[in-house]
């Protein structure tokens, strides 16, 4: 029972990976929703083509993310990773607007 | 490999053992059924051993259809698998006014097999369902799925030596030996952990990743489905009784425009009704892809009403990937291959849990929470199998033409499991161990003899029917293994005591 397992039982151990989880968690779905939407309007063979590659890319985006929430400096850091590439992917999804039927 | 420094290697590494541990036993028991769906049809087969007679697949759907044109004429649904090479009654799906019921159809009286049971369905359901009521069951499968996809990635990238893994195992080391038993099962069939947990979650994406539906599609649910199947002919009911014309010219009809392949799936909604649809799908057992041609007739005049066949790059990915994952394409020797890839994923995600445990014993005492791991170990990965075998085993003993056979038989699976669960929560781990690989290797050596079980062996080798025996022979060796791990387990810890006894003199 050295510093290290008393600094594990710390809050701000804890706030630490509660954070992570959640960024790696909920955070990692919320990056590969928007993924699957800016792909899927992204797509040019049609619209069904669309979400099928939408769809397929937005799995890989799962671990990537959540990867990424557990290699970042910090949970801050995690965050801040994750906002940004929601922000983009739905910034993406939401310029290029609804196809036209 | 030293590109990957080594911090990130320990973050991996700690990533892939609380992934692992979150979802673990779940994941056993979708690994475990979904091995044991690669054999759906011969599982179904053993299970209805007096139903034996075969019949052509067009014969047989005729059969089935005129039978039920007579018992369950105001169904709003039928839905029927034609018998092939791996099976020989009709699996239908229709409903009599209430819910759907699902039975076996005899492929030449068209009636239900007097023997009522899942069979091999029990396990594919579980599988993706987990025994839950949609859509929980299915939410909970693909949370579990992209969790092992997580678990696969970083138990690869904290990985030292992949290639030298394949080489290593160090027996009865403890700790060691688990870690190189699990790395061994992940490594060897890497790609096909990566390729099926993928292939996995495809087949829910509608439930688990609508979001691309949703951009394109917003909440017309409808359009997505059809252009993703646009041969399917959906049309309301009419409201006026009608019978359906014979359905062999159909089903002909659509081979012939299938370029000669045979047909799998019969579609019929609403067959008493003047609007009723017979929709036939080709098979997808000499393809990769996953049912891509369709042929819809209506249902009273037996008129084309429309065709498909997929032919768009995309939805031709789709179906490639889906599938994949289903493996009915699979025959022969890569069957047993989807078999064993399924056996050592489910057996690297036991060795994982175990490990989990192992390590952290060798360290110090086990903490409250950890001996909890320990016992629901021992509760879930040899009392799923237990719930399995004693599925088998009541197929075999209640007797044929009870009220809700099916269903009872499922019933027993789930209780017998749940109290090895019980019971391995209740008694410490090193008795828990032996006694429940103990009941699960007697359950299993029942399960081929119990309830007539040789007179059913001799039959089917007698017509030279080897479903039956090699399923009887798989029993068995599960038994062995079984006993194999009391044999290991008790003699550890004779060894131990021996060891102690010996310090304790010196």
């Amino acid at each position: 029972m050295g510093a290290r397992a008393a600094e594990r039982r710390g809050w701000r151990y804890r706030g630490n990976v509660a954070a992570r989880v959640l960024a790696g968690s909920l955070g990692a779905y919320g990056v590969a929703s928007c993924l699957a939407m800016a792909v899927a309007r992204l797509g040019a063979g049609g619209r069904i083509d669309g979400v099928i590659a939408g769809t397929l890319c937005a799995y890989l985006a799962v671990p990537a993310v959540a990867i990424w929430a557990f290699l970042a400096r910090g949970p801050w850091r995690a965050w801040g990773g994750v906002v940004v590439l929601v922000a983009a992917f739905g910034a993406m999804a939401w310029m290029i607007g609804p196809p036209a039927r | 490999m030293s590109a990957i420094r080594e911090g990130t290697r320990q973050v991996m590494a700690w990533l892939h053992g609380w992934t692992g541990l979150a979802l673990g036993w779940v994941l056993f028991v979708m690994c475990l059924a979904g091995t044991m769906s690669v054999f759906k049809p011969e599982i179904s087969r053993w299970m209805r051993p007096e139903a034996t007679a075969s019949a052509g697949r067009v014969e047989a759907i005729a059969a089935a259809t005129s039978w039920l044109a007579a018992n369950a004429p105001k169904s709003t649904g039928w839905y029927l698998t034609a018998p092939d090479d791996r099976a020989n009654n009709v699996e239908a799906t229709y409903d009599t006014g209430g819910d759907y019921v699902a039975r076996a159809l005899d492929p030449v009286s068209g009636a239900p097999v007097a023997r009522e049971t899942l069979g091999g369905e029990f396990f594919y359901r579980l599988h993706f369902e987990l025994e839950l009521p949609f859509p929980w069951g299915r939410w909970l499968a693909s949370i579990a799925a992209l969790t092992m996809l997580v678990a696969l990635v970083t138990g690869i990238i904290a990985h030292r030596r992949i290639f030298r893994d394949f080489f290593t195992f160090r027996p009865r080391k403890g700790q060691r030996s688990w870690l190189d038993g699990h790395n061994a099962l992940g490594v060897l069939a890497m790609p096909f952990h990566l390729m099926i947990t993928f292939s996995g979650l495809v087949t829910l994406a509608s439930l688990n990743m609508p979001w691309g539906i949703v951009a394109n599609y917003g909440d017309d649910l409808a359009a997505a489905f059809h252009d993703l199947a646009p041969g399917a002919v959906d049309r309301p009911v009419a409201g006026r009784p009608a019978t359906l014309a014979p359905i062999a010219p159909m089903l002909r009809e659509a081979e012939r425009r299938f370029g000669g392949a045979p047909f799998s799936r019969v579609a019929i909604a609403n067959p008493g009704d003047a609007a009723s649809v017979v929709t036939v799908y080709r098979s997808d057992a000499a393809q990769i892809g996953a049912t891509t041609a369709e042929v819809s007739f209506d249902g009273p005049s037996g008129r084309v009403i429309g065709a498909w066949a997929e032919m768009r790059p995309a939805v031709g990915t789709y179906a490639v990937i889906y599938g994949l994952h289903m493996g009915r394409f699979a025959n022969g020797l890569l069957r047993w291959l989807y078999f064993l890839g399924g056996a050592m994923l489910t057996l690297a995600v036991a060795s994982g849990m175990i490990l989990w445990v192992v390590k952290r014993r060798e360290r110090a005492p086990l903490s409250l929470g950890n001996r909890i791991v320990e016992r629901l170990n021992v509760g879930i990965l040899v009392g799923a199998p237990i719930g399995f075998a004693a599925y088998l085993c009541a197929n075999r003993l209640l007797p044929p033409g009870l009220a809700d056979r099916a269903q009872l038989e499922v019933t027993v699976a789930l209780d017998t499991a749940g109290l090895a669960l019980l019971v391995a929560l209740a008694v410490p781990p090193r008795l828990g161990w032996p006694l429940l690989l103990g009941v699960l290797a007697l359950l299993c050596l029942a399960a081929p003899i119990v309830g007539n079980g040789l007179s059913y062996l001799a039959q089917a080798l007698a017509r030279g029917d080897f479903v039956l025996p090699v399923t009887d022979a798989l029993l068995v060796a599960v038994a062995v293994a079984a006993s194999v791990g009391v044999r290991t387990v008790t003699r550890r810890r004779s060894d131990t005591r021996r060891t102690m006894r010996g310090r304790a003199m010196a």
